[in-house]
């Protein structure tokens, strides 16, 4: 069953085409990727379906319910989680807070509880401490919950990112160029990272540009350009796939791979 | 942890003490400059509150004016009772605060500054266009506040009195203040600022805690305002005008504002300098110029920051640890 479903999706900015009524769907547990050359799109895409940008038609489906249009903090509660690059951590907080705070959805503490600071609150705050840790731990990032974020290495961050996602309770994830600018040890620990995301039963949808990485990871494969979905399909054929090679990969590529 | 918590409440306990003698072995003058010191700190915390979230607004000081116009209107006009007038005070500023914020929070950055000015002298305009009921620019009388309306038990309109009352109003804020601070929705607030956008796709709902912000922030500063209009009897529109905005601002932006202690220690160490300028009294304009520029080269993060400057063994001289035998 389609989790998520883009019908028509299109946004203008002015006269400028960014993404042309793509058409698409997500299935339930898979990991998707999302290819193509620089401008063409991917990252408005992300954007109109995380609810940062209105798309100028078209409907954005997610399990069913039309969720077109809604501001990001509620399509986040509807369990659609979108990540950022690298460097958007609460980066003067240390690794614990930033996923105590990522948790916040589900701490479900009102204000005048907090003023109270009554023993539910602080039996609530424990728990999500503990949740939070466990998280970390999942992700191999426990040793270092102290430490502040911005002073983590690369991989590190990156495992922090998919925390903070992982938080507040996802039923998918959004990631935007999850292994961008790291060395291949870091790429190869974060795309287990996310397998693993599939294995908990969470869809992913990836923006990536290192093809050796999305192949290796990705269930199915979905190539714009211009705005427009040129291919989709499993990885081997995406990447043979005529369009595809002429407009990104090109020859070369497409033949390592 | 604990040895931290301790150290805390030594500390406060001995500032308790010193602010409660010190009124009786100072001169009147005196003891009202530090009922000004305390409405000023209470200024500036609760714009720091505001700040977690992201935006400086130029529009706080008018917010502290909103609740001294309103505490005049209440207990003036009216006749309620200061100690009724004084909540209904902060409320009516915290919501005029709201009000701004509704479109304030869809600005950033520059836009958001010069909407925040724009708002405040707005609201400031108001008060000396519409002469009833704000008395244009004449201002407003204030009643000198009663312990039991009606009876003569303890004169508020004497230095020492209103001090106290000062002070316990304070310590009440303040705590209301740091215990917010350094709670869920402080974090989340502090959140909003670091990324606003990551903050928006956990599930924050930025905007509506920027607007929280301005309400708690604007309802604090509006009870610094009932305290300040009640100790001077009257007030005027050009007290809260820009050049109190941009002292507000110098006490910040020297003190710090990423700790709870930094802006009390701007006011504080700011208003000391003031008085031990007081000769030179023309020239403390230029005086809070120079540091403002010197703090922001050499002191960005502002003076809380020094500590962690210097490294952490000299951070240990600037806050002595005191310990007990162990």
């Amino acid at each position: 069953m389609a989790i998520l479903e883009l019908k028509g999706l299109g946004k203008n900015f002015g006269k400028n085409v960014a993404v042309n009524e793509i058409e698409m769907n997500v299935e339930e547990g898979e990991i998707r990727g999302l290819i193509g050359p620089n401008g063409s799109g991917k990252t408005t895409l992300f954007n109109i379906i995380s609810g940062f940008l209105k798309p100028t038609k078209g409907m954005i489906i997610w399990q069913g319910q039309e969720i077109t249009g809604l501001p990001p903090h509620v399509v986040a509660r509807l369990g659609l989680v979108r990540t950022f690059q690298l460097t958007a951590l609460f980066s003067e907080m240390t690794v614990m807070q930033n996923v105590v705070t990522s948790c916040h959805l589900h701490t479900g503490t009102t204000l005048w509880q907090q003023f109270r600071h009554s023993a539910e609150t602080r039996r609530k705050e424990r728990e999500t401490e503990e949740k939070a840790l466990n998280l970390l731990e999942s992700m191999g990032i426990a040793d270092r919950k102290d430490e502040i974020a911005a002073e983590l290495p690369h991989g590190h961050q990156a495992a922090l990112g998919i925390a903070n996602a992982l938080a507040t309770g996802p039923k998918m994830i959004l990631l935007d160029e999850p292994v961008g600018g790291m060395n291949p040890t870091e790429t190869s620990e974060t795309m287990d990272r996310i397998k693993m995301l599939r294995d908990r039963g969470i869809t992913v949808f990836l923006v990536e540009h290192d093809m050796r990485a999305v192949m290796t990871t990705c269930d199915k494969i979905t190539c714009i350009n211009f705005g427009n979905k040129i291919a989709e399909g499993a990885p081997q054929i995406v990447c043979n796939h005529r369009e595809v090679v002429e407009a990104y990969l090109g020859e070369e590529m497409a033949c390592s791979l | 942890m604990q040895k931290n918590n301790v150290n805390r409440s030594v500390w406060l306990t001995i500032l308790t003490i010193i602010m409660v003698v010190a009124p009786f072995t100072i001169s009147g003058y005196k003891v009202d400059l530090l009922t000004m010191l305390m409405v000023n700190v209470i200024l500036a915390v609760s714009f720091r509150l505001i700040t977690t979230t992201g935006g400086w607004s130029l529009a706080h000081v008018p917010m502290m004016g909103a609740g001294a116009y309103a505490t005049a209107l209440i207990s003036g006009k009216l006749g309620i009772p200061f100690w009724f007038s004084m909540p209904l005070a902060g409320l009516a500023a915290g919501l005029t605060g709201l009000a701004i914020s509704y479109p304030l929070v869809r600005t950033k950055d520059f836009s958001f500054f010069v909407a925040s000015f724009a708002a405040g002298e707005a609201i400031r305009l108001c008060w000396i266009r519409f002469k009833v009921p704000f008395g244009g620019h004449r201002g407003l009388g204030v009643p000198i506040p009663e312990l039991i309306p009606g009876v003569p038990a303890l004169d508020f309109g004497e230095a020492i009195p209103y001090y106290f009352l000062t002070l316990v109003v304070t310590i009440i804020c303040l705590s209301l203040m740091y215990r917010l601070d350094n709670s869920r929705v402080g974090d989340s607030m502090k959140a909003v600022q670091s990324q606003e956008a990551l903050a928006k796709s956990v599930g924050i709902n930025a905007d509506g805690y920027k607007m929280l912000a301005f309400f708690i922030g604007s309802f604090f500063a509006g009870i610094a305002g009932v305290l300040l209009a009640h100790r001077l009897w009257a007030i005027e529109p050009h007290q809260f005008g820009f050049t109190a905005t941009l002292y507000l601002l110098v006490w910040v932006v020297f003190g710090g504002s990423h700790t709870f202690a930094g802006p009390v220690i701007g006011v504080v160490i700011l208003t000391i300098l003031g008085e031990v300028l007081r000769p030179l009294a023309d020239w403390v304009p230029m005086v809070y110029g120079i540091i403002i520029i010197l703090t922001l080269i050499f002191l960005p993060d502002g003076l809380e920051s020094l500590p962690r400057r210097l490294g952490s063994s000299a951070g240990k001289i600037w806050k002595f640890r005191i310990s007990f035998g162990d």
